[in-house]
């Protein structure tokens, strides 16, 4: 079968691992062609890394970057989520390929995006 | 207290971010030119004109008789994703849209860099487009998690299609100023809010 393989991480799996190694397993996945989902999505300063990380990887006639969207903070949190939680501001994030993914629709609750086949 | 007043000394370090092609720069022109009489940098339909952040150091602003001293950071517009054809469609030779976006990625990782040197920041949108995007998320998340001032210029309200209102909407918990940069629309508004928000 032809298509496009989606890579769904839990949070659990993705509390277990460091920064660096969440941002190497998105590039590296992305970059063959795979549709990433994050459970609990990445804090603004792993989200800016990989902004950074995806910059110096982007090449003429290869990589040109990726297509990453998630909901925005949810506007009040009490203060005993902020104080337990290690990760108060992550969300659901879908992270693909830009020459294969693009996005449609999204607003504060829903995320559209169509995608299509690496090419052969 | 004296040591308050020492740590203040510097003036307060203020970047303009935003995606490319919001009008950062042309609003940093603005800016510059209404205070020292001078301009920050070139401005062009083409995205990522700017790839290199500038800082002007000591542009005071003075609002409601009181004046704010700011260090003005333009900055390169903030991507995921840099195509060099999507310059060519503008007209550039394939040689400079590729020199282009190579600068422009390295404009990105500039930008970004100097979220980490900033007192506050100005989140240039362009209200035709959609607010809904990861790099306003991103910006705003950022600003949110090192508890720093946050500005929302809602720009291009000349435009018949703007919409600052769609803009207010998906942000609410912070200020908004919707302006013109290109025609001069509601620039005090605007410097009004910098010394409320940023100065004091
Ligand atoms: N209609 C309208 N056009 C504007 C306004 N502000 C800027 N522009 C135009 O938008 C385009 C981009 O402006 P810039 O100031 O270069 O935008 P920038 O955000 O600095 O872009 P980069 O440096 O590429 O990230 C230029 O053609 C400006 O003339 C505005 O208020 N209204
Ligand atoms: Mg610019």
């Amino acid at each position: 079968m032809r298509g496009v393989q989606i890579d769904l991480i839990s949070s659990e799996r993705l509390s277990s691992m460091t920064s660096m190694e969440k941002i190497r397993l998105i590039l590296d996945e992305v970059q063959e062609g795979k549709i990433v989902v994050l459970e609990s999505g990445l804090d603004p300063q792993e989200e800016t890394k990989l902004i950074e990380v995806t910059m110096s990887e982007i090449s003429p006639e290869g990589f040109i970057g990726i297509e990453i969207e998630s909901y925005p903070q949810k506007r009040r949190q009490g203060l005993l989520a902020k104080l337990f939680s290690k990760n108060p501001h992550a969300r659901l994030t879908v992270i693909g390929p830009a020459n294969q993914m693009k996005m449609l629709h999204k607003d504060r609750d829903l995320i559209s995006a169509l995608v299509s086949a690496p090419e052969a | 207290m004296w040591f308050k007043r020492f740590f203040k000394k510097r003036s307060t370090r203020i970047g303009i971010y935003g995606p490319p092609n919001a009008g950062k720069t042309t609003l940093a022109n603005r800016i510059i030119k209404d205070w020292s009489g001078e301009a920050m940098g070139s401005t062009s339909e083409i995205p990522h004109e700017t790839r290199r952040a500038k800082r002007r150091e000591g542009v005071t602003i003075t609002s409601n008789g009181s004046a704010v001293t700011f260090d003005i950071v333009d900055t390169p517009g903030l991507a995921t994703k840099i195509d060099f054809h999507d310059f060519m469609s503008f007209g550039l030779e394939e040689e400079e849209a590729k020199r282009r976006a190579k600068e422009a990625t390295e404009g990105v990782i500039d930008a970004i860099k100097w979220l980490e040197d900033l007192d506050g920041i100005l989140l240039v949108m362009d209200s035709t487009d959609d607010p809904f995007t990861q790099v306003n998320v991103t910006v705003i998340g950022n600003m949110e998690a090192r508890r720093l001032p946050l500005l929302i210029v809602a720009n291009k309200i000349d435009l018949p299609d703007s919409a600052p209102a769609r803009i207010h909407s998906a942000f609410p918990q912070h200020p908004m100023v919707p302006i013109s940069a290109l025609e001069n629309t509601n620039i005090d508004k605007l410097y009004n809010a910098m010394a409320d928000h940023f100065g004091g």
